[in-house]
């Protein structure tokens, strides 16, 4: 059968372009820090680097695939400052989210959520929040802003569009070779 | 579309069409060869086929109709979509865009259902007032102008990897009618259009033009007669009616939103059945209070959308499941009606693929975390069917107006009403266990049972009926109560069957063109 490469080449032109598109300029900033690193969202204009630090952990605990990088999960969630920017009804709901968040983590186990150092404690947060507008905006959509990345999409084996390429008639539609002899 | 006609508003011996899809662009065709003047108004913009994407979620927001609706009841999708009921098309061709090309017939015993099935407890079966004989003809036509494979000659399509692990595994648990379908997909050049290039995003539009859509074949056909006019993005609000109870023509809003009026000798709709419930019951006047053509209280009763539901299945080794066609192939084994299995009616097990970006949408709405996303881990090992069977009609799954939320013109928008039916849920189930073990016979490590999607299959708010207090239209679709008003799209269905329904709202398109034809010329309407 062919096989997709999971492999993203990264250029620089192309990694620029991701890092203009991802709004401000986080991924650029991010370059070697950790996930929850509040540095790699000094340029956020309307959201605080805690509160976009915060999105970005969550992104992760939600939608956790060991097989991405934080970029993907940066470019994400970066949008919501943008949106927060054009929408005090956003800026709000983010502002008291991560509050509620981090009052929950602060309860159960005396720090901020991105403080929590193990995913399975985390995840306990999120559940605790998880029936209210603020969780259930950002994972509707994460669904969307995570999986809707075509960086992504070799890295599960899909192959997006295919149409300039003829299809898939001549490019493995019918290729699979294990399946038992009837 | 260089010969196209341009009617006057004022032109009252056109018919106005409403909705172009496969009920409204067939039928606008069908009249246009025989000489009457048509316009059709459609809500949607015109597309192109360069235009279609290959990319779910850009697609869905070019082709969707995403304007609001509300939902009620326990089915899953008020919970899950409670604004997008439905998934269908708002663009000239309308859901034929999107359809997937699956063209079956009837079985002889799905067109009586009440006799086949009798007493069904909350059920509102009744017979169609047509048989499949009566049909059989127009099913002939229908194949053959949508270019069906398995008919007229022509071959079938190749199967896909996605249909070889559904057929594998449904031959050895002994499945015998296992096959790649009767599509309305072109696997060799016909009618002007290629044929099937593999590429998937069946549900996207065809970027070959080798499914039949009535945007690139009835549409054009229909226009090159210089008899048929297609106005796009212009939303009809009401139907209006003269003293006598015939309809006059329509008010629709045009693409500035500027209420216009066109002048009709007849209007047939073709809305779809959440559309076309509506636009009648929107247009309630001093003569008739609770919609046009509701005496029987029908109108918006005994909404269907299939028995729906997938199954995917995760393996040791690569599918990639989304090369090639999306319907790639069906198992009909189960299509029959055999209560013994604890339900009457049958359905059928298709294969479908989503993109990467749909299935994590889709495959478990609301769902998160590990348990959720290791599944979407394994994507490219993933085989996926879609299961489609008859619904039990119920008076009270029905489409109304909603009482507070309107549209941009200021009309209330359809709310849509589904409780699951007993029926629905135990076919479901025996479904749900039938496809998974097709998958475990060749080695699924993991099956996953993923609840119906927002429907594509909208049937029956308009019913067939022969006697006029049971359904809203008679067997050639004029509505019992105003001789020059049709319903042409799928609303008209008495029951849903347990197959895809386009093949069977074409075939009623052209026998309806031929039976206002000959209303027209004995001067009936």
């Amino acid at each position: 059968m062919r096989k997709v490469d999971p492999r993203v080449k990264v250029t620089r032109r192309r990694f620029l372009q991701s890092s203009a598109a991802a709004g401000p300029a986080a991924a650029l900033a991010a370059g070697g820090a950790t996930l929850n690193a509040e540095s790699a969202w000094a340029q956020a204009a309307v959201l605080s680097p805690h509160q976009m630090a915060t999105l970005t952990v969550m992104a992760r605990d939600t939608y956790p695939h060991d097989r991405l990088g934080d970029i993907y999960y940066r470019n994400a969630v970066a949008h919501w400052d943008t949106d927060a920017g054009a929408k005090a009804e956003t800026k709000t709901l983010i502002a008291e989210g991560v509050a509620m968040l981090d009052a929950e983590a602060n309860a159960r186990f005396g720090a901020d959520y991105i403080k929590v150092a193990s995913e399975a404690d985390r995840v306990t947060i999120l559940q605790a929040i998880e029936p209210g507008p603020f969780f259930k905006a950002v994972r509707a959509d994460l669904v969307v802003s995570l999986y809707n990345q075509k960086e992504v999409w070799p890295k599960f084996g899909y192959e997006g569009a295919s149409a300039q390429y003829g299809g898939y008639l001549h490019r493995g539609f019918n290729d699979i070779d294990w399946l038992p002899v009837a | 579309m260089a010969n196209a006609a341009r009617f006057e508003k004022s032109d009252d011996s056109v018919v106005v069409i409403v909705g172009s899809g496969a009920g409204g662009g067939t039928l606008g065709n069908e009249l246009a060869q025989k000489g009457i003047k048509v316009v059709i108004l459609e809500a949607g913009a015109r597309f192109t086929i360069p235009d279609f994407m290959n990319d779910e979620w850009p697609s869905f927001s070019q082709l969707a109709w995403t304007d609001p609706r509300t939902t009620s009841g326990s089915f899953q999708i008020a919970k899950d979509f409670p604004n997008l009921p439905s998934w269908i098309v708002k663009a000239v061709g309308g859901t034929s865009i999107h359809w997937a090309g699956a063209s079956l017939r009837f079985g002889e015993w799905e067109f009586k259902a009440k006799t086949t099935y009798g007493q069904v407890d909350g059920a509102n079966l009744l017979d169609w007032p047509i048989s499949l004989d009566e049909m059989a003809p127009y099913y002939a036509n229908a194949e053959n102008r949508m270019g069906v494979n398995g008919t007229n000659g022509i071959p079938h399509l190749p199967g896909n990897n996605n249909f070889k692990v559904m057929q594998a595994g449904a031959l050895k648990l002994g499945y015998k009618t296992v096959f790649t379908g009767n599509m309305a997909i072109n696997s060799q050049p016909r009618d002007g259009r290629g044929s099937c290039e593999q590429i998937g995003f069946c549900f996207q539009g065809c970027k070959s033009g080798a499914k039949w859509s009535t945007l690139y074949t009835e549409i054009p056909k229909g226009e090159a007669t210089g008899n048929l006019e297609v106005r796009p993005l212009s939303q009809v609000i009401h139907i209006e009616h003269n003293d006598a109870g015939l309809v006059t023509g329509v008010v629709y809003a045009d693409a500035q939103g500027v209420m216009q009026r066109q002048k009709a000798r007849a209007v047939a709709v073709a809305g779809n059945s959440l559309e076309s419930p509506r636009l009648l019951l929107n247009s309630a006047s001093g003569k008739f209070p609770d919609g046009l053509a509701n005496s029987s209280g029908q109108v918006g009763r005994n909404y269907m959308r299939h028995t729906t539901g997938s199954v995917y299945a995760t393996f040791e080794n690569p599918v990639h499941m989304y090369r090639g066609t999306t319907m790639a192939g069906i198992i009909r084994d189960e299509s029959t009606n055999n209560p013994s299995r604890g339900f009457v009616g049958g359905y059928e097990m298709e294969t479908i693929s989503l993109g990467l970006p749909f299935s994590a949408a889709f495959f478990k709405p609301g769902a998160w975390g590990r348990g959720y996303t290791s599944l979407l881990d394994d994507y490219s090992n993933t085989a996926g069917m879609w299961i489609i069977g008859e619904d039990m009609p119920q008076e009270t799954n029905r489409v109304t107006l909603d009482a507070t939320v309107k549209d941009k013109f200021g009309m209330p928008v359809a709310s849509v009403h589904f409780d699951d039916h007993a029926n629905d849920i135990a076919m479901r189930s025996h479904a749900y266990k039938q496809g998974t073990a097709v998958y475990q016979a060749v080695g699924a490590t993991r099956v996953a049972e993923v609840p119906p999607y927002p429907s594509t299959h909208n049937l029956g708010t308009n019913r067939m009926s022969d006697n006029p207090r049971d359904g809203v239209v008679n067997k050639y679709g004029q509505t019992h109560d105003i001789k020059n008003l049709f319903v042409s799209d799928g609303s008209q269905f008495t029951t849903g069957a347990g197959v895809n329904p386009t093949l069977t709202i074409v075939a009623l398109a052209v026998r309806q063109g031929d039976n206002i034809a000959g209303m027209m010329s004995r001067g009936e309407i």
